[in-house]
């Protein structure tokens, strides 16, 4: 797909009585602090470029006032910007009439929200089925659609409930089946589950992932929250002061922050929990091929390390040690075929696991454990000194031998 | 004259020139008084029949209908045994002290100037809450009606269209619109603004804003302003009564002149009487509608 699904050039916008007299003063160099006490105009978002492939889930992520609720509004055009252009599935939003902005937000588009914004005087039947209302769907029809989704999203036997009768869960659940019932290729979701306790955060969570999988929307999500972000996201970009910081995949950002700012948010993060196997995993040793134990000395020992991990046409079969194959061959057993006696069997850990799931095993284990996917074929090995590298902060990591050199010099 | 100086005395305009203002205005309005009245009062026409039919209607009907209609609307709109009797017992005290034709007299205008207040007032409100501009317009206008002495918009009411139920009625709104103005516009700028952004984010357009969400949204507080209004054009009949409105305004207006007590203070009993009858239905109604809205106080 040369273009992409969602597309967003030289965004800008900026608060204020005249917002277009400011432009020139950013393209200047001016900074955001200077523009405010010079002129009074808050430069809410500055050069946004992004692009947003279709069935993702693209993640917004920065602290309150980063102007992340400001871009998500641009998408739908609640808020207008003062310059810069957007394209959604070809379409260029800018150009739209306020009619087809209005069939556009009905059919193309829907939203849930942090405060859920369900209409209080409406039944949840009804809230869910908001959509199909405004697009004039007839009764019989949306009340049906409404009652599947609100079965899909867990809530069936609620229909004739207020939202004021709901907990904040279940009000979300109502916002998300809404969204869902206009069947519109892209959901934006405003900080939707910020609100709600992290229990119920968690369980929304999985529902979402759980509902993409089969739905394939394209969702932009934000969040001030990161392991959130790396929970969900596919893509995620990272804003500051209404500018793009980076922009990248999960492990991207966590394992090359590109300045101090992403850093600091990437610090406190359980990387146990949101990176990979696939991600961190170092290529493999050596991979013993040969037939016979004397052959595969001879492998083994053009090989930096005392082990290699011994794959046959059908994959992955276990590791081999030099020992192992330097008693067998001592024992005169040099032409025989490699076999169980010098092949350790050793557990492959999946490339797609979470660190967590395999830290007992990578931790138990005398060798690195190998990566193998589901076709049996090495990928990679996993070493404890990977694991406790990638699990120690990287600034430390860094510093730690300075700081002690240092210290000895001054002793 | 030349002597006294404009620092001990304020130096105020020439009496004749302040006579000549006067002069002129009065003459302009009464030019166009003179010329334009006919015609007004003929556009008010259609009013005044309906003020008749409905007077006409409460009177001829026989008491006991007219009671019964009463009570059935009381308990439609309320849901309330309790105060229906109350209505009933209300209104049989007050036909048994002879009140009965006043009564259904003032009810009969107070019916007709709250559903003109409402009819306009409602709409204003709309086009306050939609900008800031007709607010800042809007907003001393009706401080001005509520402050300015109701005589004093009366002397032109009277110049314009002579003594009787129709300018009678013309002042009672004036008088009681205001509050249905304010807390409409009140109540649609109070609705949450999320919700009105999910009402736009799903392609409502302003039509489908108006009366899916802000108006429903907005109903506590207009109807607070109905009640209010209600109220306050009660509180009129008896200024009203001044200019030639019949009903349990001028037995007071004539209470005060000939001092007779027991008779200003029956009829100013039965204004009550109605007053609390109105306010409290309307409120039970109010609270019945929105029903679902307790314990909307999401966090």
């Amino acid at each position: 797909m040369s273009n992409p699904f969602i597309q967003v050039k030289g965004l800008y916008k900026i608060f204020g009585s005249d917002p277009a007299s400011i432009l020139p003063m950013i393209e200047a160099g001016k900074s955001k602090n200077q523009i405010l006490a010079e002129t009074a105009h808050t430069v809410g978002l500055k050069d946004i470029n992004l692009s947003i492939e279709k069935g993702k889930i693209f993640v917004i992520m920065g602290l309150s006032g980063c102007g992340k609720s400001t871009l998500i509004r641009h998408f739908n055009r609640l808020i207008d910007p003062t310059a810069g252009q957007l394209t959604v599935d070809g379409v260029d939003v800018m150009q739209l009439s306020q009619k087809e902005l209005e069939s556009f937000r009905s059919h193309k588009i829907s939203m849930v929200f942090q405060r859920f914004g369900l209409m209080p005087h409406r039944t949840v039947l009804e809230n869910v089925a908001y959509g199909l209302t405004v697009q004039k769907v007839d009764k019989k029809t949306r009340q049906q659609k409404a009652k599947e989704w609100l079965e899909t999203v867990g809530l069936k036997g609620y229909e004739e409930q207020y939202p004021s009768q709901l907990s904040g869960g279940q009000q979300q659940r109502v916002g998300l089946a809404r969204a869902l019932c206009t069947d519109a290729d892209i959901l934006l979701m405003d900080e939707a589950f910020s609100a709600l306790d992290p229990l119920i955060r968690s369980e929304m969570q999985d529902q979402l992932i759980e509902l993409q999988e089969t739905l394939h929307k394209t969702i932009i999500f934000i969040t001030h929250d990161l392991d959130e972000a790396l929970r969900l996201g596919d893509r995620i970009a990272i804003l500051k002061d209404g500018e793009l910081v980076q922009e990248g995949a999960p492990e991207d950002i966590l394992l090359n922050p590109i300045n101090d700012y992403v850093e600091a948010f990437v610090r406190d993060v359980n990387r146990a929990r949101a990176l990979t196997v696939e991600t961190v995993m170092k290529p493999p040793a050596w991979r013993i091929t040969a037939d016979t134990i004397s052959e595969a000395l001879k492998q083994m020992r053009t090989s930096p390390a005392d082990y290699g991990y011994y794959v046959t046409d059908d994959g992955y079969q276990g590791i081999v040690t030099q020992e192992k194959l330097e008693e067998a061959e001592q024992n005169d057993a040099g032409a025989d075929k490699v076999c169980e006696k010098v092949i350790d069997e050793l557990p492959p850990v999946s490339p797609e696991s979470l660190i967590e799931e395999v830290l007992p095993e990578t931790l138990d284990a005398d060798y690195p454990l190998p990566v193998v996917d589901e076709e049996g074929q090495l990928c990679g090995e996993l070493s404890r000194e990977t694991i406790a590298k990638v699990l120690v902060d990287t600034t430390t990591d860094e510093e730690a031998p300075e700081t002690i050199v240092e210290h000895r010099k001054a002793s | 004259m030349a002597e006294s100086s404009w620092l001990s005395e304020f130096p105020a305009m020439d009496r004749a020139d302040l006579l000549a203002i006067r002069k002129s205005l009065d003459g302009g309005f009464r030019e166009f008084s003179r010329a334009y009245g006919d015609a007004i009062e003929a556009f008010f026409d259609p009013l005044l029949s309906l003020l008749v039919w409905i007077e006409q209607l409460l009177i001829q009907s026989p008491w006991w209908l007219v009671i019964a209609a009463i009570a059935g609307l009381s308990y439609v709109a309320s849901r309330s045994v309790k105060l229906t009797v109350g209505v009933i017992v209300a209104f049989i005290l007050i036909g048994y002290f002879g009140m009965w034709d006043n009564a259904m007299r003032t009810m009969g205008i107070i019916t007709v100037a709250t559903l003109l207040a409402i009819a306009l007032g409602v709409p204003i409100g709309i086009l306050m809450s939609r900008s800031n501009r007709i607010q800042t317009i809007v907003t001393p206008i009706l401080d001005v009606m509520q402050t300015m002495p109701a005589f004093v918009y009366l002397i032109p009411v009277v110049m314009l269209l002579g003594i009787g139920k129709v300018p009678g009625v013309i002042a009672v709104v004036i008088y009681a619109v205001p509050p249905v103005i304010r807390l409409t516009n009140l109540g649609i700028r109070l609705v949450d603004k999320e919700v009105l952004e999910a009402a736009t984010a799903y392609g409502a357009n302003t039509w489908q804003r108006l009366w899916g969400v802000q108006m429903p949204l907005a109903m506590p507080t207009i109807m607070a302003g109905i009640n209010q209004t209600i109220m306050m054009a009660l509180s009129m009949v008896v200024i009203a009564s001044m200019i030639g409105v019949k009903g349990l305004g001028q037995p007071v207006l004539k209470s005060i002149t000939n001092q007779y007590f027991t008779m200003g203070l029956f009829n100013g009993l039965a204004i009550v009487a109605l007053a609390i009858i109105f306010d409290r239905v309307s409120q039970a109604y109010a609270k019945r509608s929105q029903k679902h809205m307790q314990g909307m106080h999401h966090e």
